[in-house]
């Protein structure tokens, strides 16, 4: 299979895609991957359903329609609808953090008197990840209106939605950041206890930090995959960007909506991906060369010395 | 050299909050007031191990004082316990004739006045050498930002590490680190410093500049317990020498007596042997 260019150079301390050296390794995979895809390409369009699929999933015409619309013809802009999910997400992302760290911090604890917090802790961490999500999505989506509570029972479905995607979610978050807290040696909360800094200011100054750097790649690994979840609150009757494509293939017999639908989430997923990367790269240039981006007392930040 | 700096006068009564002022009673009654810190039948087990079999140790205010022993004799555990990093099975401590392992006693508050430098610095990487040094006294004593900044300062001059403040941890060599953990400590202006094996995770060559500081230190008057395997520099810089075997002080005594005319059978094998390994 084709390598990646520069994979190899991951591990090197100071690792720049495509960057230092080995010009006759990165022809070699250029051309394999050149390759593969070309490879790929032909077995899809000569295959004997090519022309038919091409016209159900990949045709232009559907899918700028499915973008952009048509209300009169009974069908909504996936692209609109779209922003919905992006609400959803953002909205989902920033109460999954905080719910998940006070679950993680909880089932961390070893104070005697926080034991029933723990359990808890334990048995929702259980339950909401044994639970698929899609039920989640039912029960509170269809269960909490049923229930005629004043307040509660008369809100929009995204806005179930989005507690089932924070119930969900949080759980594998809350585990997430407790392995975070792990990863932070128990030496560390010494030197910090030590110095006479109570058990929450070790936390929050010391282990804390240190465990978030070692777990944005999994969060925002968790983060992509609930920004794709957000469609599945299209079933409870949201018109997010799935449920529009949806209704625009019931009109049309077309499936090149779910296409349109497909590419913006994409759009949506690889910057976020870039940026964890771009996140990573940046503490750990700056933990190596002495850079300083936070502390503004000097009046030039030292240049980005490269420790070959 | 500003003695206020190295807060070896520290002296401020009163930083156990004890409930019920049993723990000042306590204090009292002894009278010993010269003793920053004494510590009675101190026992302490790990599991079936009892890693501490009833320590009496009294160390006088600006005296240094040295722990030598086999590894797993105790030392690291003692000092642990003193910071009450541990929590002891049974005996008592005193921090200026005050008792800290008492029930009511704020460990934090106790925590303020006892410096304790590791073996494994356990700096904080994710901070700026300065920030590693001004964090305790932010947030803990309540310094503005400006005024920890200019404590960090004076001590990292110093010290020689001025030009490192605003570098990360994991820049600075092994020495530099153990120096930074050492000012780190400083910073809280402590009424005593507790060393742990501070100069075994150092490579040879930078072993002089941290035992230096330490001569500094013991200079200006601080009041210090150290664990070392330094025997050389135990011998220089102790007013006292302390073996330990088996959790126990065995023998304890000037150095110049100590080293020369150990009275324990047991002291005369554990020097013996690290004179057969050269290492004094």
């Amino acid at each position: 299979m084709a390598e990646a260019p520069g994979l190899p150079d991951l591990s090197a301390r100071r690792s720049r895609l495509l960057g230092t050296g080995d010009r006759r390794g990165l022809i070699l995979s250029t051309t394999s991957t050149v390759m593969v895809l070309a490879v790929l390409a032909a077995i899809f369009l000569l295959a004997p359903g090519s022309r038919a699929v091409r016209t159900t999933f990949f045709n232009p015409t559907d899918m700028w329609r499915a973008l952009v619309g048509d209300p009169k013809a009974g069908y909504y802009s996936v692209g609109e609808a779209l922003w919905l999910n992006i609400r959803m997400f953002v909205i989902a992302e920033i109460l999954i953090l905080i719910l998940a760290l006070v679950v993680a911090v909880v089932r961390q604890s070893t104070g005697p008197v926080l034991l029933p917090l723990r359990v808890v802790g334990t048995i929702y961490v259980d339950v909401a990840r044994g639970v698929p999500l899609i039920l989640v999505i039912f029960a509170i989506g269809f269960g909490v209106p049923a229930l005629q509570l004043r307040g509660v029972s008369s809100e929009s479905a995204a806005v179930y939605g989005v507690a089932a995607l924070v119930f969900s979610y949080s759980a594998y978050v809350s585990e997430v950041y407790r392995a975070g807290l792990v990863s932070v040696h128990r030496s560390q909360v010494a030197a910090a206890r030590s110095l006479g800094l109570s058990g929450s200011a070790s936390m929050r100054y010391v282990i804390l930090p240190q465990a978030i750097r070692t777990i944005i790649p999994p969060l925002l690994n968790d983060f992509i995959s609930l920004q794709k979840d957000t469609a599945l609150v299209g079933l409870l009757g949201s018109i997010e960007a799935n449920k529009a494509a949806e209704l625009y293939s019931d009109t049309t017999f077309n499936y090149s909506s779910y296409t349109v639908a497909a590419i913006l989430f994409l759009l949506l997923t690889i910057p976020l991906a870039r940026f964890t990367d771009h996140l990573i790269a940046r503490d750990q240039a700056r933990r190596l060369a002495g850079a300083r981006l936070w502390t503004q007392r000097t009046p030039a930040p030292s240049p980005v010395t490269r420790a070959s | 050299m500003d003695a206020a700096d190295s807060g070896s006068v520290a002296g401020d009564p009163g930083f156990v909050t004890s409930t019920d002022g049993v723990a000042d009673a306590a204090g009292a009654a002894d009278g010993a007031a010269a003793a920053a810190l004494r510590i009675e039948q101190l026992r302490k087990s790990y599991g079936a191990e009892e890693v501490l079999r009833g320590i009496d140790l009294a160390v006088a205010s600006h005296e240094v004082v040295c722990l030598i022993g086999a590894s797993g004799s105790g030392k690291s555990t003692l000092l642990r316990c003193v910071n009450l990093l541990e929590r002891i099975d049974s005996g008592s401590i005193w921090l200026d004739g005050q008792l800290i392992t008492g029930p009511g006693v704020d460990q934090n508050l106790v925590r303020r006045h006892i410096g304790i430098v590791f073996q494994s610095f356990n700096l904080f990487p994710h901070m700026t050498v300065e920030r590693n040094v001004t964090l305790a006294p932010m947030k803990v004593l309540g310094l503005s930002r400006a005024a920890a900044s200019a404590r960090a300062a004076e001590l990292l001059d110093r010290f020689g590490l001025g030009e490192k403040r605003s570098d990360y941890p994991d820049r600075l060599s092994g020495g530099q680190q153990q120096r930074v953990a050492i000012v780190r400590a400083l910073a809280m202006r402590p009424r005593l410093m507790l060393l742990d094996e501070v100069t075994s995770a150092l490579d040879p060559e930078l072993v002089a500049d941290v035992l230096d500081v330490i001569r500094e230190l013991a200079r200006s008057g601080m009041t210090m317990l150290i664990a070392t395997h330094e025997m050389g520099f135990a011998r220089d810089i102790a007013s006292r020498v302390c073996f330990l075997s088996g959790g126990q002080i065995i023998e304890q005594a000037p150095p110049e007596q100590l080293f020369s005319q150990p009275s324990d059978e047991r002291t005369r094998r554990f020097l013996r042997r690290i004179v057969d390994a050269g290492r004094m």
